[in-house]
């Protein structure tokens, strides 16, 4: 039983730009999660597409009430393949992802076509499809919800790195929103005072005992 | 960004450099004057496979798009 997601997107960015964009969309600010990436395989075919394949290392996020049946051995980091070919020709890019890791836990496989835009040039839209699956006895509803889930937060932040990665190439000064930036601000000087007041209270204690 | 093996990120950043650069300005042109970065890109590919193999990463024996090809689009 596969769990089956379909979603299109936009960005106001030639084909060309994206294209370019995709080999450097990391790291920016909403890829946190991404450890390492890797090139493992590239060629040009006899038809000039490019085709690739590239490794790359996220961090694990599995909630606590799935992580109870991940082994104690497996690794923190998942390891991601993502291959594609972009036709110059065509102008299109077709990219597959998929886990290699956890994958009998939760098996999530992304196609995502890159088309210029019809009713706009200047522009690309993105046709992404997603098959998510797992074999966890008794569990499988409950992952595939998580995966879903899950999987539609990872296109926003895809998205928004993406957009971040064009304006930086286009000159722009990439801004992250006002509301975003203030939250962080909040949730820094949250931080810190929350620093200071365990600082302050131990040196409390510390004063008791002199 | 890093490379999966640590010793090969100096090497994954000089490939990429020469790559972008040959991808906006010949590929997508349509420029087939011939790939400036295969010594680059060789050098760095022999380091990345070793980490690979020494982290016992599963990657070998899926073909290219391989597992979409159950998937009907």
């Amino acid at each position: 039983m596969v769990k089956y997601y379909c979603c299109a997107g936009l960005l106001k960015s030639t084909w060309d730009q994206v294209c370019v964009a995709f080999w450097q969309r990391y790291p920016n600010p909403y890829s946190n999660h991404v450890l390492t990436e890797d090139i493992i395989f590239r060629e040009v075919t006899p038809t000039n597409c490019l085709i690739s394949r590239r490794l790359l290392t996220k961090t694990s996020r599995a909630p606590r009430w799935m992580e109870r049946y991940l082994p104690k051995q497996m690794a923190s980091s998942a390891y991601i393949i993502e291959d594609s070919i972009v036709d110059p020709k065509r102008r299109t890019m077709t990219t597959l992802t998929w886990n290699i890791s956890h994958a009998r836990l939760m098996s999530v496989e992304e196609r995502c076509e890159y088309r210029i835009n019809p009713e706009n040039g200047g522009w690309t839209e993105i046709k992404r499809e997603a098959w998510i699956s797992s074999c966890v006895y008794g569990l499988t509803r409950a992952v595939q919800e998580f995966g879903l889930a899950r999987f539609k937060t990872s296109v926003t932040k895809t998205m928004k790195g993406f957009e971040y990665v064009l304006a930086k190439m286009q000159g722009e000064t990439p801004s992250r929103t006002l509301a975003e930036t203030a939250t962080e601000r909040a949730r820094e000087t949250a931080l810190a005072a929350k620093e200071k007041a365990k600082d302050l209270a131990s040196h409390a204690q510390k004063k008791q005992y002199v | 960004m890093n490379s999966v093996g640590e010793a090969c990120t100096d090497l994954k950043r000089e490939y990429d450099q020469c790559f972008n650069r040959w991808f906006a300005e010949k590929f997508l042109k349509g420029d087939r004057s011939g790939d400036p970065c295969t010594e680059t890109f060789r050098k760095y590919q022999r380091c990345v496979q070793k980490a690979i193999k020494e982290k016992d990463i599963p990657i070998d024996g899926v073909e290219f798009m391989g597992p979409n090809k159950d998937n009907s689009t």
